[in-house]
């Protein structure tokens, strides 16, 4: 094939190396340390949620790389009116990569980290409902988002925007293998996110410990159970628009061209009907995170608790509701648009109760500005401004006004990194110890904090006003005479600020790993959630006896009875086998498989694709015959493992 | 450390402003318009910026406070109440706060979208103009007097333009920010929107929805001429510039970037024709549509 490796652009060749010499680095560190098994047996077969929450965590950092390259890429680009560093068809491509990575396989899987990491231990259970699937959910995950990533040196990348307008993304205007990389690869790791939403919700409803009744579960897990309600209605949507696409595309039929019959407004009724959803899957969890820090670094129980039940529940419906508000300029009738203006205004509603409730935790505490505080403190001006230019985006006439203008790409970065991002990072530095066992350096970490926070207003600020002056998003260059130079270049010094961020936090981990500061207590925040109960980091099984909670902030009414010594000592004598799922190489089968078949479909190889697929139903069917999933633990096992722990 | 962190913010900021200042940079023309839609919506704009700033400013300035008087260092002497999460006179407070304020911009906003539905006066006769979006150019057709541009639209002052909107082409969006909001260009429909520019005066325009590689090109100028400069201009078109014909039109649906120019004519019914060749055949609203379109604009 004479155009599958991408040729001609310097920037690539430079990738090219740069891939070769990162697998080789991998494979000769493995083999000259022998640890090929144990990556196997340690990692790529495991169903343990810590360990998947790990590789979540790992991959979304890469991911946050690569897409933040591509912003930095994007904003070098614009920095200067009649810029031609990037041509249009390369522009087209990073903004296309950027937008998908960022929301799919950044944003998605921190969050899918965050449930992993937190959600078992805050109910106290010792895994997942479904432990096994949550394996099958990464892996399709992972090579969703690996089949997305070699677009760029094989096969050239998708280049018509992550959200994918058709008739623009039929093979009329869009023959090459880009798009369908997009789709595929989207649509594999969509997979795993309706099989984590699944997963989730029946572990919050069916998994927590005796005593634990809804009321009395932390925040975090009330933000995950609403995600999870959502990621349920709208990810098929998502679902069902990929797949006509790819029919489309793949096969020749007619759903959303615009000869033939086909509706492309369609698509993006269905993608939106996903789409916005979307944007509360990711922020609910961090709401749900801000809750937990607010609380905890405030030593003071959350201000509101049943508010805050209630308006997440209320921005979970709600927010599903008013999707039609990204094509208000779509020819809809005044009814349709004042229908769903005021519907996206009532998600403010709830949405600026919880702000409150969260001031109104710190009032009256005893604050510490430790990293996650500090970036829940960031987050709030941030929300605040990011929330009110969205109700005025929701006021329909202005949005005619707002609409694909650089004012609407200022909103949706700052509630997408002043909201999920922040909040994320946020629940990393405040698990991260429960995960590894130490704590992530301060000082570095103000530093990365200070840099980004900053840069962030440099960066964004500039494009409300460009936005009001008629720049719209996605030009690749720009008319020296529109005015609109310098704001552009100071936006793009911002942009380098946060970079410079993100670098200190890339600082901050490694040289944490080596000098970080143990975390021998468990409870290195003087947290109020049965996670921080247990040693860092957990043992496989979690709990060894499964505790039988009394209170909302558990923990914190065990130590402020004066028995947190007692309750970390476990009776050697009461201890039973522990029922625990076995680990299987299936789901990382599964991801290779689906990997393959889609690779295929991209190019539309028949035989590739078929056995693929094959593969994929051969691996449904190895399970489905698996007559050993479980084993138990046996009590010397798990009496060893607590002495170890100095637990008993 | 963080002091000096802080402090190299707060000069980085100061920097910034100071060159912003300095170089005075563009217009803001979202928000100083020059014609009546512009206008209105401007208006819900200011409306809707007040109303947040009601919430925006006490949330930002409470935080402050709190976090600088309830710190945990030694000695604070600030109240300290770890129990204490309940009080439903607050609550009750905070979700009337929203609420009015919602309430309040719902209502201007659902006047407003219906009011943006209608010609922004009633007593002048509008005119029409038909615009499609092409890969990558704009082509401007005037029904009244079959003359046709491309990449500029020449309308009269003080009166409501009726622009009729379609693509031959992946979808776009038609946006002259300094006249009003805009409305996309979508294959097989015909899509309405009303403009009007108060006074004499070329204003900028471009596309607004991503439509491939030449999309950064797809820029276009509005020119208001007053009615009797308007008139001239059309006569002068009608009298000297070339007619777009059959194979002028097709090469123009071609992915290109041309310069701005002027016909005579156009192919009959080429706007009506390109709608339905585009899908609009298949969709039962379109002819029903056009024809109201039709109506009320007093065309024939």
């Amino acid at each position: 094939m004479k155009n599958f490796f991408v040729t001609g652009d310097p920037m690539i060749y430079a990738s090219d190396v740069l891939i070769v010499l990162v697998l080789v680095g991998i494979i000769f560190t493995l083999t000259y340390f022998k640890k090929w098994g144990w990556l196997w047996r340690e990692w790529l077969t495991t169903v343990d949620h810590k360990k998947i929450a790990i590789m979540y965590l790992i991959c979304a950092i890469l991911m946050l790389f690569r897409g933040g390259v591509d912003a930095e890429l994007m904003r070098t680009q614009l920095a200067v009116p009649n810029n031609h560093l990037l041509s249009a068809e390369h522009y087209d491509q990073i903004f296309t990569t950027h937008g998908t990575i960022m929301i799919l396989f950044m944003a998605m899987p921190i969050l899918f980290a965050m449930f992993n990491a937190a959600v078992p231990l805050q109910i106290g259970a010792r895994d997942v409902a479904f432990p096994y699937l949550n394996a099958v959910s990464f892996w399709l995950f992972f090579f969703g988002a690996l089949l997305f990533n070699i677009s760029f040196v094989i096969g050239g990348s998708p280049d018509a925007g992550w959200t994918s307008y058709p008739p623009l993304t039929e093979l009329q205007f869009d023959p090459g293998p880009g798009e369908n990389y997009y789709l595929l690869a989207v649509q594999i790791s969509g997979f795993g996110s309706i099989a984590t939403g699944i997963n989730f919700m029946a572990t919050i409803l069916k998994m927590r410990a005796p005593g634990m009744t809804l009321m009395k579960m932390p925040l975090f897990c009330w933000s995950v159970l609403a995600s999870c309600i959502v990621i349920l209605f709208a990810f098929p949507a998502l679902t069902g628009a990929l797949l006509l696409l790819t029919l489309d595309r793949v096969v020749g039929t007619h759903f959303f061209t615009m000869l033939a019959g086909g509706n492309p407004m369609q698509f993006i009724n269905l993608f939106w009907i996903w789409g916005h959803p979307e944007v509360y899957i990711v922020v609910l969890p961090a709401f749900g995170i801000y809750s937990e820090v607010v609380s905890t670094f405030s030593s003071k129980r959350v201000f509101g608790y049943k508010s805050m039940v209630f308006s997440l529940m209320a921005i979970a419906v709600v927010g599903y509701l008013t999707w039609v508000h990204h094509f208000f300029t779509m020819g809809a009738g005044a009814d349709v648009n004042a229908f769903f203006a005021i519907s996206t205004m009532c998600v403010g509603i709830p949405t600026g109760v919880k702000v409150f409730n969260w001031l109104l935790t710190m009032f009256r505490g005893r604050i510490r500005l430790n990293l996650p505080m500090l970036w829940t403190l960031g987050f709030i001006p941030n929300f605040a401004l990011a929330g009110a230019t969205g109700v005025m985006l929701a006021a329909a006439p202005g949005d005619y006004q707002y609409h694909n203008s650089y004012f609407l790409v200022a909103h949706f970065h700052q509630a997408l990194i002043g909201g999920v991002v922040y909040g994320m990072l946020a629940g990393m530095y405040y698990w991260w110890p429960k995960l590894f066992g130490f704590v992530l350096d301060e000082r570095l970490g103000k530093w990365a904090f200070w840099f980004f926070n900053i840069g962030f207003y440099v960066c964004f600020m500039p494009q409300y006003e460009l936005g009001f002056m008629g720049m719209t998003r996605r030009m690749y260059t720009y008319p020296a005479n529109m005015g609109w130079t310098t704001l552009n270049f100071i936006s793009t010094i911002g942009a380098y600020l946060m970079g410079i961020g993100f670098l200190f936090i890339g600082a901050q981990i490694v040289y944490s790993i080596f000098r970080g500061q143990r975390d021998l207590t468990g409870d290195p925040w003087n947290g109020r959630t049965l996670e921080w109960s247990l040693p860092s980091p957990p043992p496989a099984y979690n709990f060894a006896q499964i505790p039988h909670v009394q209170e909302r902030d558990e923990w914190w009414r065990i130590k402020q009875a004066g028995l947190a010594d007692a309750y970390r000592k476990v009776n050697l004598n009461e201890l039973e086998p522990i029922h625990m799922p076995k680990n299987s190489g299936i789901p990382f089968l599964m991801g290779v498989s689906f990997f393959v078949g889609g690779f295929g479909l991209v190019f539309g190889w028949t035989v590739v694709a078929i056995i693929g697929f094959a593969g994929v139903f051969l691996c449904l069917l190895a399970r489905s015959l698996q007559e050993k999933t479980d084993y138990h633990i046996p009590v010397s096992e798990v009496q060893q493992t607590e002495i170890s722990l100095g637990r008993a | 450390m963080n002091v000096r962190v802080r402090r190299a913010g707060v000069l980085l900021s100061g920097l910034l402003a100071s060159l912003l200042l300095a170089t005075g940079c563009g217009r803001n023309i979202v928000l100083h318009p020059a014609g009546p839609v512009g206008r209105s919506e401007a208006h819900l704009i200011y409306l809707s910026i007040i109303l947040v700033l009601i919430v925006v400013v006490p949330v930002i300035v409470l935080m402050m406070f709190i976090v600088m008087r309830y710190r945990d260092k030694p000695g604070n002497k600030a109240a300290y109440k770890p129990e204490w999460s309940e009080n439903r006179a607050l609550e009750v407070i905070w979700w009337a706060i929203p609420i009015v304020i919602i309430g309040i911009l719902g209502a201007a906003t659902a006047k407003e979208t219906y009011s943006l539905t209608k010609p922004p006066e009633q007593n002048t006769t509008p005119y029409t103009v038909e615009v499609t979006s092409l890969n990558w150019k704009w082509l401007f057709q005037y029904p009244d007097k079959n003359i046709a541009t491309v990449n500029y639209c020449v309308i009269p002052t003080g009166r409501p333009i009726q622009f009729v909107l379609t693509a031959n082409a992946p979808m776009n969006s038609f946006w002259v920010p300094e006249l009003g909001g805009q409305e996309y260009t979508m294959p097989g429909m015909a899509m309405r929107l009303w403009l009007q520019a108060d006074k004499p005066g070329t204003y900028y325009g471009h596309g607004a929805n991503f439509t491939g590689e030449g999309f950064a090109n797809m820029q276009f100028d509005v020119i208001a001429k007053s009615q009797s400069d308007f008139e001239a201009w059309e006569n002068q078109v009608k009298q000297t510039a070339p007619p777009l014909t059959e194979t002028g039109y097709k090469n123009l649906t071609n992915p290109s970037v041309v310069s701005k120019a002027s016909y005579s004519s156009y192919p009959a019914n080429s706007f009506m024709d390109t709608v339905m060749e585009n899908g609009g055949k298949y969709m039962s609203q379109t002819m029903s549509t056009m024809q109201s379109l039709g109506d009320d604009a007093g065309m024939k």
